[in-house]
């Protein structure tokens, strides 16, 4: 790892202050992305500004309708929320999910969801719940918060400060690890929502990240039942393909997770 | 450069650190603390587990900066004098190890893990709660024998604390 500077900020604005001030910084949460990638050189950010000690990133609210998460908190401790449990239960799931037991001692959902990757597993939570990043500036919608593979619509310097859920009428989340990394090989989200609407969030397979499957939600809108989605196929032409598995494979793996999202609704069912 | 105070093992400790300086090198380069082991350097195998205010975490992906104030147990932290842990012990008569070099990282998840559950741990439990630490020695089986064995013990001590001796 390159020599760096370390800034430990007590609010979001000294933080966005020290941003543009600094040379060539990076946010750092858990540190559980960004400290990997220094160490291999992919990333060598001259100063890291260290935002876990603002307390605007921290703490869980969960209301009859909503559930807002400060972007700080790990995942260990949204897997072991018993209000988040109480209301949504796959997202508690999902976060359960994650990487291991030190990993999400330490890994935080704000950490995640600025990263994007498109093997993890938040951002299948985020869009498939229709949720709100808040971050200092602005709130954005998750249909126009993830814009490519490790990509967002967060400007430079922005931060993200709490993520907001609405609670769905129900929720389920079906995994299907790569054996060796245990990131997702495909994932699905599927939320039934208050208004009747439905949504199905997919990670780990699309070439451009997390994405809707549009024909599983309108099967699933006329039929709500795992067989709804039996005829369809994602076009492996949108989806990753690399020593892991075939887009052919994926697209098969994506059609499985959603049966088995559907089936789980409530709960995860991780493989 | 930070100027940084960590509690380890009880003593505090203030050094003068780069920033770049990882919480598994401090305890090693800097304390001499060399128990923790560092097998991947790139958070897959849990060798370099600490725990780190109340929590197991890798300490080869934490900057000792970040943890500046914190406070932490190392293997070394755990025997009292010549009196094993309970986790150590279970590890030796059960023949939790081979090589060792796995073991600093097991038996500090192990610690973590059975406070966490205050011991009311199963099988399957402790095979998914080890997912973040590799052993290329004993295939796991008496790891986990180990593990449960200590949960077991700390369950009759939460039972009857005087009864059984520490260790
Ligand atoms: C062994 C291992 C296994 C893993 N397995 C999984 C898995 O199965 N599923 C999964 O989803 N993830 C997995 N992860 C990733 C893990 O969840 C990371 O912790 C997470 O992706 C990033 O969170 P962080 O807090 O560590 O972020 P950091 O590493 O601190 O930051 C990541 C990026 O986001 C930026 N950033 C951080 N916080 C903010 C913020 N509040 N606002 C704006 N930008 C910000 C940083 O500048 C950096 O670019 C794994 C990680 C490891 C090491
Ligand atoms: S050395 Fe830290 S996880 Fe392997
Ligand atoms: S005993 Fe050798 S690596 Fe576990």
């Amino acid at each position: 790892m390159y020599q760096t500077t370390y800034h430990r900020p007590k609010t979001i604005a000294e933080a966005v202050s020290l941003y543009s001030s600094l040379e060539e910084p990076a946010y750092l949460s858990g540190g559980h992305t960004l400290l990997p990638a220094m160490k291999g050189r992919l990333a060598a950010p001259a100063n890291l500004i260290d935002l876990r000690a603002s307390p605007e990133l921290s703490g869980i609210e969960v209301r009859p309708d909503g559930v807002v998460i400060g972007a700080a908190t790990p995942h260990a401790v949204v897997a072991a929320s018993a209000e988040i449990k109480a209301a949504i239960p796959a997202l508690a799931g999902l976060a359960g999910s994650i990487a291991d037991v030190q990993v999400r001692h330490v890994g935080t959902i704000g950490g995640s969801v600025a990263n994007n990757d498109p093997a993890a597993d938040y951002p299948a939570a985020v869009l498939g719940l229709a949720g709100t990043v808040h971050t200092d500036r602005r709130s954005i919608p998750a249909d126009e918060y993830f814009t490519d593979l490790y990509s967002t619509a967060l400007e430079p310097g922005e931060i993200v400060v709490r993520i907001e859920f609405p609670v769905p009428e129900s929720a389920g989340y079906a995994k299907f690890r790569n054996p060796a990394s245990r990131y997702a090989l495909a994932a699905a989200f599927v939320a039934r929502h208050r208004d009747g609407s439905i949504r199905v969030a997919v990670t780990g397979a699309g070439s451009s990240g997390v994405f809707r499957w549009a024909e599983a939600e309108s099967a699933l809108q006329a039929r709500f039942e795992p067989a709804a989605v039996e005829a369809l196929l994602p076009d492996p032409g949108g989806l990753m393909s690399d020593m892991h598995a075939s887009a052919e494979y994926r697209a098969h793996l994506v059609r499985a997770m959603t049966k088995r999202a559907v089936a789980c609704m409530g709960g995860v069912d991780i493989s | 450069m930070s100027q940084i105070t960590l509690t380890v093992n009880g003593v505090p400790h203030t050094r003068d650190v780069e920033d770049r300086t990882l919480l598994v090198q401090f305890l090693r380069e800097h304390l001499g603390l060399t128990g923790t082991h560092v097998g991947c350097d790139t958070t897959q195998c849990g060798a370099c587990t600490v725990i780190l205010d109340g929590r197991a975490v890798k300490s080869c992906t934490i900057l000792a900066a970040a943890a500046d104030g914190g406070t932490v147990t190392t293997i070394e932290g755990l025997a009292d004098g010549d009196r094993l842990h309970d986790v150590q012990i279970a590890f030796r008569e059960h023949h939790g190890l081979q090589c060792g070099f796995c073991t600093p990282g097991m038996i500090m998840t192990a610690v973590d893990m059975i406070r966490r559950h205050d011991g009311e741990l199963d099988e399957a439990t402790v095979r998914h709660e080890l997912e973040g630490n590799l052993c290329r020695c004993t295939g796991y089986h008496n790891i986990v024998k180990a593990v449960l064995a200590a949960a077991e013990k700390h369950r009759a001590r939460r039972r009857a604390p005087s009864a059984l001796p520490q260790g």
